[in-house]
């Protein structure tokens, strides 16, 4: 009896970061899923944008809702450059370089980040109220932030199936040579897609970051998370991410009623094998 | 020997090993000797990583879960159990070994970037397994009790044995992933790398040859854990599995040049003493982590085949020593 009300009371909570988890699994998943490169720069830019919402909003005083929208267009502009600098040569390489290019990315932010910021916990002290479901207390921010991360997925979705370029990232992730024969130009949508997906991971993190305290190290444990993600919605399939997210949330919420929090790290990890082994196209099928 | 012309690709390999192991017993220098042990260990856990990576074509990114693992379980016998060193770098190696064999069997179907993300989670998992597993101590890990030492003479001999064993274990890594290279189990390796399914159908049994190449690269590691733990008198979880130092091993094979037995040796020199002058240089130590990934992915995007293995490309007379 004692579990089931610790359960009522973490499940929530769960829920409304798996929508976060999600968000910034699609960014990692959209690249895997157009170019074929993980993206090991991922952690770094989720670090870059929780830094992103603490200048804006402790330094600017702008609220963290409309910081979203620099963070996002500053994401989408870093992606653009990672890719023509550090992606664009090992594209076809095997997967050996191009996992080797963005971790030196990865290396270099880290680098800088820890130079600039240290790698000394930083917070961002916002309150959006909270309100009390049954016996849980729910904090005003997560429910906001998970509410934007679906409407971002929202809005990847039109922007997906609803606009041109939209139509040539799909073209591009189904078969890039046909896509050129049929004049799609290749190097721009790779770039585009490659910038949306960091854009993503900057917004989550700055989603993140208005609820948890952070530093510039913290995004590895996400991206780690964004891998696991990945494979339980189909490496590759955006959507998929957003349900992945919705599962780790929940598995983190159920896991400690029965065992000691440590113990999440080990069944994520061991889930993340052992779906890789049994069902490395997800749990959803992508193809 | 009577092929001895086809051995040559080791001599400039062991010469390079040799004079990293004379340095300290001429200069006498104790820090000479802490360098030399630290690009010692990253000889041989490169080398043995390039079984894997460099003659098969996979790669693992977390192939120090065998440097950690085969360490804890190794460290455990020797100080809870009270056994030698030997029989803890032996049981160190058998348990790295044996995990790689059983992790083989599955992983190794993955292909690409699916094993490389799999290795990856593996690590991971080991390490929250470790941190929750009493048995070897849980978050805090394990300390030596110090009355181990007492059996090799004190602290300082023990060290001093320890430097010596771990050139014994580099010269083994050396040996080991030369024979790999020349033997026909190798070239089988070498087939899967450049084309798997092309490889089954000219006879190579893949899976078998794969699993077969990961516990050769997994043994060694598993025995320099050991032997690192006992020498830094503790192991802790975070110690032991860290992610980061899986990938400077993918970049000193990089670096040196891949599928060759000097490579990895000269990549653990020259990232290890580019490393020590980032971090001891006014200018760079606060970004020295920024400077080798700029390096890093000035190697990756220009010179992909390694030093070696630009070298053996422009000069084709090297080819027969640059192994």
């Amino acid at each position: 009896m004692q579990q089931l009300s610790l359960l009522l009371a973490s499940l929530p909570d769960g829920i409304l970061l798996g929508f976060v988890y999600g968000l910034a699994a699609m960014g990692l998943t959209l690249i895997w899923g157009v170019m074929n490169v993980i993206n090991l720069s991922h952690g770094p830019i989720i670090a870059l944008g929780m830094f992103g919402t603490f200048f804006l909003f402790i330094r600017m005083g702008i609220n963290p809702y409309i910081g979203l929208i620099p963070v996002a267009g500053l994401g989408l502009l870093i992606g653009i450059v990672i890719y023509f600098v550090a992606v664009h040569r090992v594209i076809n390489a095997p997967h050996l370089s191009s996992l080797l290019a963005t971790f030196s990315v990865n290396m270099i932010i880290i680098g800088l980040g820890t130079a600039a910021f240290t790698t000394s916990p930083y917070n961002v002290d916002f309150n959006m109220g909270s309100f009390r479901l049954g016996s849980t207390t729910i904090l005003g921010t997560r429910l906001i932030a998970a509410l934007i991360a679906v409407l971002f997925t929202g809005g990847l979705y039109l922007f997906l199936y609803k606009t041109r370029p939209g139509r040539y990232i799909r073209a591009v992730t189904n078969n890039r040579a046909a896509a050129e024969l049929m004049g799609v130009p290749s190097t721009r949508i790779l770039a585009l897609s490659f910038g949306l997906g960091t854009m993503l991971a900057a917004v989550s993190g700055a989603l993140i970051a208005t609820f948890f305290p952070f530093n510039i190290l913290s995004g590895g444990s996400y991206e780690l998370k964004s891998f696991v993600i990945g494979v339980l919605g189909g490496l590759g399939n955006p959507i998929g991410a957003l349900l992945g997210g919705l599962i780790l949330g929940v598995l983190e919420g159920i896991i400690p009623a029965f065992l000691e929090t440590s113990w999440v790290p080990v069944i994520e990890f061991a889930l993340f094998v052992v779906i890789l082994l049994v069902r490395p196209k997800g749990l959803f099928g992508a193809k | 020997m009577k092929n001895w012309r086809n051995h040559l690709g080791l001599l400039v390999p062991l010469l390079v090993v040799a004079g990293m192991v004379l340095w300290p017993v001429a200069t006498g220098n104790l820090s000479n000797r802490e360098n030399s042990f630290t690009i010692l260990k990253a000889i041989a856990l490169a080398s043995s990583l390039n079984i894997l990576l460099g003659y098969t074509g996979y790669v693992s990114f977390g192939h120090i879960v065998f440097y950690g693992f085969g360490g804890y379980v190794g460290l455990y016998f020797v100080n809870e159990q009270g056994w030698s060193i030997w029989a803890g770098i032996l049981v160190g190696g058998i348990s790295s070994g044996l995990l790689a064999f059983l992790l083989g069997k599955a992983i190794l179907r993955l292909r690409g970037a699916y094993f490389a993300l799999a290795t990856i989670g593996i690590n991971e998992a080991m390490k929250a397994f470790v941190n929750n597993f009493d048995l070897f101590g849980g978050p805090i890990g394990m300390t030596l009790n110090f009355s181990v030492y007492r059996a090799y003479g004190g602290a300082a001999e023990a060290l001093r044995l320890s430097f010596y064993i771990m050139a014994g274990l580099t010269f083994a890594a050396l040996i080991l992933s030369h024979l790999v290279r020349t033997s026909k189990f190798g070239l089988g390796l070498q087939a899967i790398r450049e084309n798997e399914d092309a490889a089954e159908v000219m006879g190579v049994v893949a899976p078998d040859a794969k699993t077969w190449a990961y516990v050769l690269s997994a043994i060694i590691p598993g025995m320099v854990g050991v032997l690192f733990f006992f020498k830094n008198g503790n192991v802790e979880p975070h110690v032991a599995f860290p992610l980061h130092a899986s990938i400077e091993l993918l970049v000193m094979v990089m670096l040196g040049g891949q599928g060759t037995v000097l490579g990895p040796i000269i990549g653990a020199f020259a990232y290890q003493g580019m490393r020590g002058f980032l971090v001891t240089s006014p200018i760079f130590k606060d970004i020295q982590l920024s400077v080798s990934g700029v390096v890093l992915l000035l190697i990756v995007l220009f010179i992909p085949a390694g030093a070696i293995g630009w070298l053996r490309q422009r000069i084709p007379s090297l080819r027969r020593v640059l192994a």
